[in-house]
């Protein structure tokens, strides 16, 4: 029997093109759909509703108490600490804190100090973080050196 | 007919396949392209997702959206109240939940404070205010 179209040592060349299409087809969705990651953290704080609050607010000494200020437009015009103005300093007011609770060593536990943010309506959210920031802790080099863990909300301002 | 060399490009290609890849992040589904979140140098993202989140997030006018709906602070509290019927009927309770705000770096902070006291009606009590690390 003789077998057509045989030729011997004919190099058999695959198709590439359904390959790539399909390569390209995967790369643009990995491309399109590629997007930077930004780290992102919490900040926790734990609120439960006041009524069963004053049980907890035995347990501790009188809460720190921040007022933040604002303006029209959502600008920070003051803090203060315990009715200590600050004026916009966010450094005046760690160091503030530091010296009020005493010490920089954490306190393990529900122990620890409680400080209560109460802002203008309008302020803008950004300075209620760099306050909540300030309050919380300070970066000693790579360690997180911690005050405050325990922050709360006063009651909305209208 | 004379054909190119394909090799080098298609090593090329899926070098480039495999960059994208492994970069990709599909848990940043979460994010609203309305919130620009504001940053502290504080934050450290957390070693373990936390338990039954439900992520808020609070658009600079004060606009919420839970789960793709929009909700404002006065009818949050249905959309709340959907989510803890989920929770319940995975067998916990509403204080295993957490609420994760993820706020617009401009909105009033009146306004996250609302969306905190409606959460706090509906027994709601862990908070986390989500904010961007900051590492410079």
């Amino acid at each position: 029997m003789k077998i057509r179209n045989r030729e011997e040592g004919q190099e058999t060349q695959l198709n590439m093109t359904s390959m790539i299409d399909i390569v390209f087809l995967l790369l643009i969705f990995f491309v399109m759909t590629f997007k930077i990651v930004e780290l992102e953290g919490d900040f926790s704080v734990r609120m439960p509703l006041a009524g069963n609050d004053s049980v907890a607010m035995d347990s501790t000494e009188l809460p720190i108490k921040l007022r933040m200020r604002a303006d029209e437009l959502g600008r920070l015009t003051s803090l203060s600490l315990n009715e200590i103005d600050l004026g916009q300093d966010f450094d005046q007011l760690r160091g503030n804190v530091i010296s009020l609770i005493g010490t920089t060593t954490p306190v393990e536990g529900d122990d620890g100090p409680e400080i209560e943010i109460d802002t203008d309506y309008n302020l803008r959210y950004e300075y209620v973080i760099r306050a909540i920031t300030a309050v919380s802790g300070y970066k000693d080099g790579n360690e997180v050196v911690k005050l405050i863990e325990k922050i709360k909300f006063a009651k909305p301002r209208r | 007919m004379a054909e190119g060399d394909l090799t080098p490009m298609i090593d090329m290609a899926f070098q480039l396949i495999a960059f994208f890849m492994v970069l990709i992040n599909f848990a940043q589904t979460e994010s609203n392209d309305r919130v620009k979140l504001p940053s502290s140098q504080l934050v450290k993202p957390p070693e373990a997702p936390l338990e039954f989140p439900i992520i808020l997030h609070v658009a600079k006018d004060g606009e919420i959206f839970l789960g793709g709906d929009s909700f404002t602070a006065e009818t949050l509290r249905v959309g709340l109240n959907n989510e803890i019927a989920v929770i319940k009927a995975e067998g916990k309770s509403v204080k295993d939940a957490n609420v994760v705000i993820r706020a617009h770096k401009d909105t009033a902070a009146g306004d996250v404070q609302e969306v905190i006291r409606v959460a706090q009606e509906v027994n709601l009590e862990n908070f986390a205010l989500r904010v961007k690390e900051d590492r410079s």
